[in-house]
């Protein structure tokens, strides 16, 4: 208790200053209640949630896990954009002292600021998300050479911690609810880019089509967003060519 | 209701490179059968195209002229760039190519306009 009591006063050395937050309070329907908060030098977005929690609001809900940028469990949209809280700072999201906090857009509201992110993830199963290898416990290491493309191309992607921003600042999932969504394409697209992987044709066919790549508008906002650096509008844009070069071969 | 994606999350240049792709497509398409009616003229013979050309020699429709010339620049670099990110050996989100399309465009359009001057 003691250390999350020392938490909630954590970012730095207080300032003369206060910040007015305004925060989602319900589920699909409820409003904004507004709180005043003290303001600190190196407050993070996740300190400003947690403070009011512990401070003026116990009853909010709001889901965090590892508070360095590692866990992808406390994504929400500040200020109309969805970003990771726990390493955003207030300073460079803050206008006019003022912070907008509501849950990540096209996932359903559990209470407040927690969304329910299962549908999220089905769609990475949906995807073929998973590694099917042909090797087993008694074989050596695959040797993958690290300059060739298809690693490179795997790198660029495989570091995606499943918070969920692209797929709240996606507006092809909002107008079309059956589209797999950035983060799953995403990982779609560095197992076929996995040369141990099996399952390649498979996962081709569950990423093509109406819900898949192809529903992509190339809007970039998957790729403006990730807070990772990842750019999942690269990898739609190369799964529509494998799955391109798959149906000309007859292979899909 | 709970907020929606809304401007603030669309605040960015490969957004309004869509914006202004599909607009302009959109205008466009819409164009084109007035386009084909014109054309059309043609085919009842020499007095009707010339009425019409006439017709468009008018400032005003001079004007719309102009407008079309610059959608067209824009929604045909906009098209290069969209192969470019489908086609090409991929990386980042070519927001060079955002400016390059507006720049096009501009370009097309003063052109356009110096030729209408001129």
């Amino acid at each position: 208790m003691a250390a999350a009591r020392a938490w909630a006063g954590y970012g730095g050395a207080r300032v003369d200053a206060e910040l007015v937050v305004r925060i989602w309070r319900g589920r699909e329907s409820g409003e904004f209640a507004t709180y005043r908060v003290p303001r600190r030098e190196s407050q993070t977005v996740l300190d400003v949630v947690t403070w009011i929690q512990r401070n003026l609001e116990p009853s909010l809900a709001y889901r965090y896990a590892c508070r360095v940028g590692m866990c992808g469990s406390c994504a929400m949209s500040v200020n109309g954009v969805a970003r990771w809280t726990c390493r955003t700072h207030v300073s460079k999201v803050a206008r006019d002292g003022e912070l907008e906090i509501a849950p990540l857009a096209n996932l359903p509201v559990i209470r407040d600021l927690a969304t329910d992110m299962s549908g999220f993830f089905d769609k990475w199963a949906r995807a073929r998300g998973r590694f099917s290898g042909a090797a087993t416990r008694r074989d050596g290491f695959a040797r993958v050479d690290p300059a060739s493309s298809a690693r490179r191309a795997a790198d660029a992607g495989i570091e995606c911690i499943g918070c969920g921003v692209c797929y709240a600042s996606c507006d092809v999932v909002a107008w079309r609810p059956a589209f797999l969504g950035p983060a799953a394409l995403n990982r779609a697209w560095t197992l076929v880019n996995d040369e141990r992987d099996t399952a390649g044709a498979e996962r081709l066919r569950a990423v093509a089509g109406d819900a898949g790549c192809h529903a992509c508008h190339t809007q970039g906002s998957c790729s403006e967003r990730c807070p990772k650096g990842i750019e999942p509008t690269a990898g739609i844009a190369g799964l529509k060519r494998l799955v391109a070069r798959a149906a000309i071969r007859g292979k899909l | 209701m709970r907020p929606a994606i809304d401007f603030r999350a669309r605040a960015h240049p490969a957004w309004w490179a869509f914006l202004v792709h599909r607009l302009s497509g959109l205008a466009l398409a819409a164009f084109l059968p007035l386009h084909f009616w014109a054309l059309g003229r043609a085919l009842e013979g020499e007095a009707a195209l010339d009425a019409f050309l006439r017709f468009a020699d008018q400032p005003l429709v001079k004007a719309a002229e102009w407008g079309l010339v610059v959608l067209l620049a824009l929604h045909a670099a906009g098209g290069v760039r969209l192969l470019v990110i489908e086609f090409g050996a991929w990386s980042g989100l070519r927001k060079d190519l955002v400016a390059a399309t507006a720049g096009f465009g501009v370009l097309a359009g003063l052109a356009f306009a110096l030729a209408l001057i001129g």
